[in-house]
């Protein structure tokens, strides 16, 4: 029971890091740009993020400053894969690359150093509630986070920004022959897409684990990338997938706790091999990916 | 469209000279290394003597050379194997974990049978690396092919997976019980070394297989029939099915060969250099040889040079670290950017920019 209740105090908070970088992809794919770059733009926006919450510039500015960050990369990938229509996969990997030596280069004095994190608020009365009170007590990025979600969802489910999106990425042909400027709604979803990353790496760096390591993101960016396509390219889907991430990885450090005795490299895993497994699970249902997914996902546009 | 008036456009060129092709890395690697000269030196660093460290020290003194020499084999076995991929649009992008597997299977001989003699032993390692490189492939291709999942994220994640086993090697059976509590194996036996190729330096006998696959890559890719399948499968994948090119062979066959060359790799770096297994036996080399892949242009020729000059980066990274205080991490912005400037480069070998009034918007 102590561990159900941790894991449920604990879970959204760990969630949100795969959240805003999922939901951020998701914008971008949902254009039809796929970049694989999130690894990379996560660590960036973690590194710049906690040398502005360590020199004392407060979370705020931390988190335009990754913001910030991660647009600026975000526009570098859409110069080259869009601007110049090269392949989408190699200027993403390239752009995770320069992001993750940018991030341990600007990071390098900083190893191992710790800031504080951020203040807990709580629902007054829900967070009285027994074993899911603790549900109710978190940081004041994961209420945001939990906005922004929504937001997200109801600009899909009922505006025609949403739309339009979607159209540029399922037929951009047609979404261009009726006058939308194609390249410039998918570089402004790229860019929002790594407004969203540099968030969640500020998030990572400077709130749920407060301290700084070179690699810390380890995979969450990936992990952020496949949560996208199991969320079949689904808000709601996508939110649930991020909780049960941030579950996954409590879950670990709760059977630890308990005494299970299991290898930690096991337990360091787990999120890569469930990772692996519901990807499995989910591509092998081609009906499933046939009604959601993204029709020109990655394929270059020339107007 | 109104709004376009002077902006420049991309036209396709019929025909990319080679000429222009040959250029186009060239030209990234001077517009990659202005950039990062331009970093140092806003980091406080002298960009002169990072230069001179960088890329022109490991060209010029042989003890450096041969350990340029040194890190080509590695680089140049997986990069060969990643293009034959990426040319049938296979994105393998886990051959770092392809790299590790391969070393934990060449290494499991010596771990187990430290006592063991005879000249059969590294020959036998590097067979096992390959094939344990190639098993790991395996399952991204089983995971590609039967659930159709994507090889990009399931190949990554499993070379995440991979550190973690090695780890758990390291710390756990395989650790010398008289290696001080440090995460590594006992040393292996001078049986279990490749011959060295050049007296004096350590440089080794697995070059000269690198060299040998690199030629038979050549002689795949640019002149047998299976070659030509594979690249038309990525090219038009539906002309291929029609003419009765299996795209479940193609993806099997290209990760594969991938998790073969980089297991090799990994098998020749620990009956190498290395001559155990230990947590840093890859400096990201399955990550490099993406770059090194792409900006030999996937050719099998082409990767011979860029990944000279990668090894070559590795290296000088290392002498810069020494004399011009440059942090290690600047090898990884360097080579980040490197593949950058090649995106852009390769841009203008496909196409020509045109300053023109677009007469007709709508034309595509």
């Amino acid at each position: 029971m102590i561990a159900v209740e941790f894991v449920l105090a604990g879970m959204l908070a760990a969630a949100t890091p795969f959240l805003l970088a999922a939901l951020g992809e998701l914008v971008g794919e949902r254009a039809g740009v796929l970049n694989l770059g999130v690894e990379g733009v996560m660590a960036l926006g973690a590194a710049i993020a906690f040398i502005i919450v360590y020199h004392g510039g407060g979370h705020v500015a931390a988190f335009a400053g990754a913001g910030l960050a991660g647009v600026l990369l975000s526009l570098l990938f859409a110069f080259v894969a869009l601007g110049l229509q090269a392949n989408q996969v190699a200027a993403g990997l390239a752009i995770g690359i320069l992001g993750q030596g940018l991030s341990a280069l600007f990071g390098k004095t900083y190893e191992s150093l710790t800031v504080k994190g951020l203040a807990k608020l709580a629902v007054p009365g829900l967070s009285d509630l027994p074993v899911v009170g603790g549900l109710f007590v978190q940081d004041s990025v994961v209420w945001l986070s939990l906005a922004g979600t929504l937001a997200i969802w109801a600009v899909f489910a009922f505006t025609k920004t949403g739309l339009v999106l979607r159209a540029v990425g399922e037929n951009p042909k047609a979404a261009h022959s009726i006058g939308y400027p194609v390249i410039a709604i998918r570089v402004a979803a790229v860019a929002f897409g790594g407004m969203m990353s540099g968030f969640a790496g500020a998030y990572a760096a400077t709130v749920y684990t407060p301290l700084w390591a070179d690699g810390m993101i380890a995979g969450r960016g990936w992990i952020a990338l496949a949560l996208v396509v199991f969320g079949t390219w689904l808000t709601a889907r996508i939110f649930w997938g991020a909780c049960l991430f941030g579950a996954v990885s409590l879950a670990g450090l709760a059977a630890q706790a308990g005494g299970v005795e299991l290898p930690s490299q096991l337990l360091a895993s787990l999120p890569y091999l469930i990772t692996i497994i519901v990807l499995g699970i989910i591509s092998s249902n081609r009906r499933l990916l046939k009604l959601n997914g993204v029709a020109s996902l990655g394929d270059p546009f020339k107007p | 469209m109104s709004a376009a008036l002077i902006w420049p456009r991309l036209v396709k060129r019929e025909r990319p000279s080679l000429s222009i092709k040959i250029l186009a890395p060239l030209v990234a690697l001077m517009a990659a290394t202005l950039i990062n000269l331009l970093l140092y030196l806003i980091m406080g660093k002298n960009p002169v003597a990072v230069f001179h460290a960088m890329l022109l020290e490991p060209f010029i003194s042989f003890a450096s050379f041969s350990e340029v020499l040194l890190k080509t084999g590695p680089l140049l076995l997986i990069a060969e194997g990643l293009a034959i991929g990426y040319r049938a649009k296979v994105f393998n992008i886990g051959a770092e974990g392809q790299f590790i597997m391969g070393a934990i299977f060449a290494s499991a001989l010596p771990v187990w049978y430290p006592m063991a003699t005879g000249q059969w032993i590294w020959p036998t390692m590097l067979l096992a690396g390959a094939i344990g490189g190639a098993m790991w492939a395996g399952i991204t291709a089983f995971w590609r092919v039967r659930l159709r999942a994507n090889e990009i994220l399931v190949s990554l994640m499993l070379s995440l997976v991979a550190t973690q086993v090695l780890n758990y090697l390291l710390l756990g059976p395989w650790k010398d019980p008289n290696g001080f509590n440090f995460p590594q194996s006992v040393m292996f036996q001078y049986d279990a070394m490749v011959p060295l190729l050049i007296p004096g330096t350590r440089v080794n006998a697995s070059l000269l297989i690198a060299l040998a696959l690199a030629l038979a890559a050549y002689v795949f890719m640019q002149k047998s029939f299976m070659g030509y399948k594979l690249e038309v499968g990525g090219l038009a994948p539906r002309a291929a099915g029609y003419a009765g090119f299996s795209e479940g062979r193609a993806i099997w066959l290209s990760l594969l060969i991938g998790g073969f060359a980089a297991g090799l790799a990994g098998a020749a770096e620990v009956a190498g250099p290395i001559g155990q297994l230990q947590r840093s036996i890859s400096t990201g080399y399955g990550y490099a040889a993406i770059i090194v892949a792409y900006l030999g242009g996937l050719h099998p020729i082409g990767i011979l040079f860029s990944s000279v000059l990668m090894a070559a980066i590795y290296i000088g990274g290392d002498n810069a670290l020494v004399s011009a205080d440059l942090p290690i991490a600047a090898v990884r912005v360097f080579q980040g950017s490197l593949l950058l400037s090649y995106l852009v480069a390769l841009a203008f070998v496909r196409y020509r920019l045109v300053f023109a009034r677009s007469a007709s918007g709508g034309a595509s």
